[in-house]
């Protein structure tokens, strides 16, 4: 990152140069790019070129894709790198192409007032990047942008050694599941080696169903041949000839990224017979999932890509001894995958020193919510939240203050903000009722009301259960009932001991890991935000009038800087303000939609 | 032309182990949901008793047993669209479409309106996807703008 800094000066101290030799252009084409119209600048571009005739000042033109490289909020993100100077401009729009070819490209100006901001580099500045670093680099879509970083040199590498001392080497690492529960990747793969059984399978689990995490997309479709290496590695090292990625069918950039990947790889023999002269065999197939969060539960995965429901099994036996179709099989998650070139090419102990005595390496999480910066980061395992929240993701959305952040989605809780200093690593967060997940982050401020997130929460797995076991599908049915009521001001005295009873009990009884965790966000959020439950069942009040049953609006007037805004927004009349006098509302008119309240920008709206 | 295209998807399958899953996802490709009597043709050839495709079909939230609008709409109900205020939009979406409760299509078939986990596109939250483009940064008023202008014809 500093390099980039330094490229920056120096393109501002060559303003002069017109002649363009070595021009690179890099237009993000993750999702969020495309959804901020990524196509549209890229085509511009290319018109723009033709216009100018720009061909015959150029010795090598090029419009690259990329992938996601973490700040979605900013796109269009585009890099111009001119004779080596890079530049990045931000929220670039078709509109804006021809004054940046104009002024930057053919007249070595670069439009500063486009430029990304100081933020755009404490965000990316204060992360450590292995994973990520190749995501919005590299084109996705070429196998030889891939190589020219040093891809498939750590499967090469692996198959030269014995899948025994591959399996030593991770083992060594200390590199834990990625997916949620953090089990040692080389133990897992040790136990399979170990299993009996002919053919072993691999999996590669791209199911990422927790809602607010995407961080396994973005690896897929930043850069989907370091997954592909990864099982490569993986297969070797257990000995499975064929390896499967369950994907989900809601990512269908990534899905197409893979499936380009696949054949390209197969096209240069990094898949297929005799990979690398080593005599070793190794074939991938993409199995897209349908629609349902269970399946990225082991053996409810396993059991969709045999083609039935997705329904899990009790454990014993583990997938590692009887998997798909009954034979031995190793699920690896989508990040845990990424790593394992890095590992084997830079070495066991160069990766365990990165991170905690017994979290090792870096983490990928999905920082989203109400921050400044969201998108995706990668930080060594034991950063604090602190550091995530506030250097990396610049503070808190209009300064409000932070409540709580939410990790591991539904099967993880709240961590309130006095936790703020704590490390972030598998042990601590489980230690407060949590879990790190597949790392999803969300950042909530006073405006969250904590009741509404569990019953959001709730509603989510309820919904999906698989409706196999009881304690699960009935007792998170009653669960959500006991919230729903409470959100409606209904709530009962003794709802909240009912909540924690339910709760303790499907934790205890569930069959699988959705079940076992289903009421973390409930109990976690019991634990720290009691007093928010009380409030609305006894006092009927939502303390973030966010629970439209239990909503009473006021002014402020201490606050009130008489600017009208919420005036302006109210639907039904209920406010009354006049230039220079403080606003009032009118509780017979209200109808509590919250307009104001949103509109504030001051936060005098209670 | 429909026993056609299914004698297509059937040949892609025909010696694959479990391929429910993916018959089920090509048919529905092909017809945009899952008609019943191609359920039972598909029984028919691959001696698979029909109650698995129609348990594999209402377990998963991906297929459809009834025809769908015209326009697809989604909205992701991630928690971070959540947070960022998801749920006033839905409403607003439903109110402008006048999609009755319970239903997802509307009465002409112009639009169906449906809820997903998420897309993973959480940093652009609240996200909508129309006919599989997606847009972010939504919010009701602008939801609302977006389904007129394909009302008006761009649909």
């Amino acid at each position: 990152m500093a390099e980039k800094k330094k490229a920056e000066s120096k393109a501002k101290t060559k303003r002069q140069k017109s002649t363009v030799k070595d021009l690179l252009i890099r237009v993000c084409f993750g999702t969020g790019g495309l959804a901020a119209g990524s196509q549209e600048v890229l085509e511009a571009f290319h018109r723009e070129f033709d216009a100018h005739g720009v061909k015959a000042n150029i010795e090598k033109k090029c419009v690259n894709i990329t992938g996601c490289r973490g700040f979605c909020a900013k796109d269009v993100l585009v890099d111009v790198i001119n004779n080596g100077d890079l530049a990045t401009y931000q929220f670039v729009k078709p509109d804006m192409v021809s004054r940046i070819v104009e002024e930057h490209i053919l007249s070595g100006r670069p439009v500063e007032e486009w430029l990304v901001g100081p933020d755009y580099h404490t965000f990316h500045d204060k992360q450590t990047k292995i994973l990520l670093k190749q995501c919005g680099q590299i084109d996705p879509e070429d196998i030889d942008a891939y190589l020219g970083i040093g891809g498939y040199e750590g499967a090469k590498k692996a198959l030269s050694l014995t899948p025994f001392e591959v399996i030593e080497e991770v083992k060594a690492s200390g590199l834990r599941g990625r997916g949620g529960a953090g089990f040692l990747t080389g133990l897992k793969w040790e136990f399979c080696s170990m299993s009996k059984g002919t053919p072993k399978y691999i999996i590669c689990n791209a199911d990422e169903g927790d809602p607010g995490a995407f961080m396994d997309r973005s690896v897929i479709e930043g850069n989907p041949h370091s997954v592909l290496e990864g099982m490569l590695i993986g297969g070797y090292a257990i000995g499975a000839e064929h390896g499967y990625v369950y994907i989900r069918a809601e990512y269908p950039l990534a899905v197409a990224r893979l499936a380009i990947a696949i054949g390209q790889a197969a096209e240069k023999g990094f898949l297929g017979k005799n990979i690398f002269g080593s005599g070793f065999d190794f074939d991938i197939k993409i199995k897209q999932g349908a629609g349902a969060f269970i399946c990225g539960e082991e053996t409810a995965l396993i059991a969709s890509i045999e083609g039935q429901r997705g329904m899990p099994r009790s454990k014993p036996p583990f997938p590692v001894n009887k998997g798909l179709w009954g034979k031995p099989t190793v699920i690896n998650n989508v990040e845990t995958l990424a790593n394992l070139s890095t590992i084997i090419t830079k070495g066991a102990s160069w990766y365990a020193d990165i991170g905690t005595e017994r979290s090792k390496g870096t983490k990928v999480f999905a920082l989203t919510g109400k921050i400044k910066n969201t998108g995706l980061i990668e930080v060594p395992m034991g950063i604090s939240l602190k550091e995530i929240i506030y250097d990396i993701g610049g503070g808190m959305e209009r300064n409000r203050k932070l409540k709580a952040v939410q990790t591991g989605g539904p099967s993880g809780g709240c961590i309130p903000a006095s936790y703020i200093n704590m490390p972030v690593d598998y042990e601590s967060l489980t230690g407060i009722g949590s879990m790190m997940g597949s790392g999803g982050m969300v950042v909530m401020d006073d405006t969250t009301c904590m009741v509404d997130m569990s019953k959001f929460f709730l509603s989510f797995t309820q919904n999906e259960s698989c409706g196999k076991c009881v304690p699960c599908r009935i007792g998170t049915k009653r669960m959500l009932e006991v919230l729903t009521r409470i959100t409606e001001g209904k709530g009962k005295e003794s709802d909240i001991e009912l909540l924690v009873e339910i709760g303790t009990d499907i934790k205890l009884s569930s069959l699988c890991g959705l079940g076992q965790s289903a009421p973390n966000p409930v109990l976690s959020t019991i634990r720290f935000f009691r007093d928010e439950y009380e409030a609305h069942i006894k006092d009927g009040v939502c303390p973030a009038h966010v629970c439209k049953a239990l909503r009473q609006y006021v002014v402020n007037i201490d606050l009130c800087k008489m600017c009208g805004k919420c005036f302006r927004v109210c639907p039904s009349g209920a406010i009354t303000w006049e230039q220079k006098k403080k606003a009032m509302i009118s509780k017979s008119k209200c109808v509590k939609c919250g307009a104001c309240f949103e509109a504030c920008p001051f936060n005098s709206i209670m | 032309m429909l026993e056609k295209r299914c004698e297509q998807i059937l040949e892609k399958y025909y010696d694959e182990k479990g391929s429910v899953i993916s018959i089920l996802q090509d048919v529905q490709e092909a017809f945009g949901y899952i008609p019943e009597d191609v359920v039972f043709w598909f029984s028919d050839k691959l001696n698979v008793p029909a109650s698995n495709f129609f348990g594999v079909t209402t377990f998963y939230a991906q297929f459809y047993l009834k025809p769908r609008g015209k326009n697809i709409i989604t909205a992701c109900c991630g928690t971070a669209c959540h947070v960022r205020g998801a749920s006033p939009m839905i409403s607003r979406i439903r109110a402008d479409l006048a999609i009755a409760e319970g239903e997802d299509t509307t009465y002409d078939g112009q639009f169906t309106f449906e809820n997903i986990a998420c897309v993973g596109a959480c940093s652009i939250a609240p996200v909508l996807i129309v006919n599989k483009r997606v847009y972010g940064s939504m919010s009701p008023d602008k939801a609302s703008k977006l389904l007129k202008d394909f009302e008006k014809g761009k649909g």
